[in-house]
């Protein structure tokens, strides 16, 4: 039996791809950026998933191969089966990648213009507190426990000063959970 | 193709759950996902430094983002709505027309 059998019915994932449809107009920059709020819908609000899925789930998409914006399919996947992963992946990807289509190609005819070069600028410190936030909620299960936050904090230890591929790195982190060490 | 892959391994993790070297991976997998994240903001904000915003405006919208959506976690619209106008006006007032 999967743990992630939830009786959701189609009013559900029709609220999940409205959801995600809405998320993909506000991911400023990329899809992990709007991760926090992911979490806030899917684990705080609607409890459809735990805190440790959540974070599984976008480990899961990290440690395979292919674009980040997988997690999405896969939050899906364990809120709801497949018909959960094409909701929240269609969701995700259909405004953003018109909006980003016409957006580049807007924004590219005008990259020179005040106005594009003070939007582009100013909004790279709030991307920058995204990413903070999202690493923060993802490390929200490994509070409080020695081993998982010494990860957590080796990890990034590892990343900044190497060049490292991060696919060692996750699959070190598996075998050490793995062993119990997490 | 990697979309096929990724949704297989959820797959054949849902169910092997119960297992507690799977259920243990996964935990090793999550925090590691976690440092992988963070360690991206760091390199990212090595680089405020240099905007044209100004080092200072460029930490505290970072650090306002943050306490915002990490901390507070407020509604990522209201947060964009509120920060990102002001965000971009700073910007706008250091840009040499």
């Amino acid at each position: 039996v999967s743990p992630f059998a939830h009786g959701l019915g189609a009013a559900d994932l029709v609220t999940l791809f409205a959801n995600f449809l809405v998320l993909s107009m506000l991911s400023i920059g990329g899809a992990i950026t709007t991760a926090p709020e992911m979490h806030r819908y899917l684990v705080v609000d609607h409890h459809w998933i735990s805190d440790a899925q959540f974070s599984a789930s976008i480990a899961i998409a990290q440690a395979a191969p292919g674009p980040n914006v997988l997690f999405v399919a896969v939050l899906g996947w364990n809120v709801a089966g497949p018909l959960g992963a094409f909701a929240a992946m269609s969701g995700i990807m259909i405004p953003s990648t018109a909006l980003s289509l016409w957006a580049t190609r807007w924004g590219h005819a005008r990259r020179e213009t005040r106005g594009v070069r003070a939007f582009t600028s100013g909004m790279a410190p709030l991307t920058i507190g995204l990413l903070l936030a999202t690493g923060w909620i993802l490390a929200g299960p490994a509070a409080g426990h020695v081993g998982p936050m010494l990860l957590v904090l080796g990890t990034a230890a590892v990343m900044l000063a190497t060049r490292l591929s991060p696919m060692w790195v996750v699959a070190a982190g598996a075998a050490a959970g793995a062993l119990g060490m997490a | 193709v990697p979309l096929v892959i990724v949704l297989a391994l959820t797959a054949l993790y849902a169910q092997f759950a119960s297992h507690p070297m799977v259920s243990g991976a996964l935990r090793g997998m999550g925090a590691v996902a976690a440092g992988l994240v963070l360690s991206t903001a760091l390199k990212l904000a090595s680089t405020l430094r240099r905007s044209s915003t100004g080092a200072l405006w460029s930490t505290l919208l970072a650090g306002l983002t943050f306490v915002a959506i990490g901390v507070m976690r407020w509604p990522l619209a209201w947060v964009l709505l509120a920060l990102g106008p002001l965000a971009v006006a700073v910007a706008w007032r250091k840009l040499t027309p």
